[in-house]
């Protein structure tokens, strides 16, 4: 049970340091840190086959991929941009107006049940995947269809526009 | 593997929103707070991140395994989001030379 707490405090402190971090590259390795609690959390709700995805989805490819893009705009000649004082208590205290409502309808619940594992088979990859080819066949196909064209869009937003080196050429 | 899933036995599902519900909002100071675009996306992860956690609370907590598969679409959508969206910080760092998202007001008009 404190093991769940201990994690939770962490999570909380490293998102904490991400947006807090002057560096935007200290920021990513933080965020590395937080999606590594989420991690941790997903195994300690056996939810093994998310833990896996989470660690190689998003701490491998996705935070990679943030970090080259940080190397490909140096961000070294002149240090990051910050806001006026009075902005940023602005947008610590809308962010906070936003936790307390959070909580607070939070509170009305009352006592909730605790989150009992009924079944302990339900986060294995046997499991999901019967669920997934099943239930969501469709959905995944169409998740396929996103990805290639999300791929493309990446693509043609990236690369120059053809004339226009030409032109500069 | 059982006695460490047996730690989350006791904790009660409010305490899981909670986590979800403070980190959310911290995603939603981080855009309010930051003016560099790559963080500003980091703070959307961490948004769609918590959001994942809280459907996999839910998911453990009422028997369903279709709130995992959702994490899971979530999880591919999240890798195609930004994919597109740091192509297009990349195409405004070549156009304007920073990564300000001052210097991209005038698309308010």
């Amino acid at each position: 049970m404190s093991t769940f707490y201990f994690i939770a405090f962490l999570s909380i402190f490293f998102s904490i340091l991400v947006i807090s971090a002057k560096n935007p590259v200290h920021s990513i390795l933080y965020l590395i840190l937080t999606f590594f609690t989420f991690t941790i959390h997903y195994i300690l709700m056996n939810a093994q086959f998310l833990a896996i995805v989470n660690f190689i989805v998003y701490m491998g490819a996705i935070l990679v991929l943030f970090l080259y893009t940080l190397m490909l705009i140096n961000l070294n000649k002149e240090s990051e941009p910050v806001k006026p004082f009075m902005i940023k208590i602005a947008a610590v205290f809308g962010g906070g107006i936003l936790a307390v409502a959070l909580v607070s309808s939070l509170k009305s619940l009352g006592a909730s049940d605790p989150v009992v594992l009924k079944n302990p088979e339900l986060g294995l990859v046997k499991n999901l995947g019967k669920i997934l080819f099943n239930e969501f066949l469709l959905p995944f196909e169409v998740s396929s269809v996103l990805l290639l064209s999300a791929m493309v869009g990446a693509v043609l937003l990236a690369t120059r526009d053809p004339k226009e080196t030409k032109a500069t050429i | 593997m059982d006695s460490l899933t047996n730690t989350i036995q006791e904790v009660p599902l409010n305490h899981s929103i909670l986590l979800s519900a403070i980190i959310f909002s911290i995603g939603v100071m981080g855009v309010l707070l930051r003016r560099n675009a790559i963080v500003i996306f980091m703070s959307v992860e961490l948004m769609l991140n918590s959001v994942n956690l809280l459907l996999t609370a839910f998911s453990v907590y009422r028997g369903d395994a279709a709130g995992q598969v959702f994490v899971f679409f979530i999880m591919a959508l999240a890798a195609a989001e930004v994919a597109v969206g740091l192509a297009i910080i990349v195409m405004i760092y070549r156009n304007t030379n920073s990564v300000d998202i001052n210097v991209l007001n005038r698309l308010k008009w």
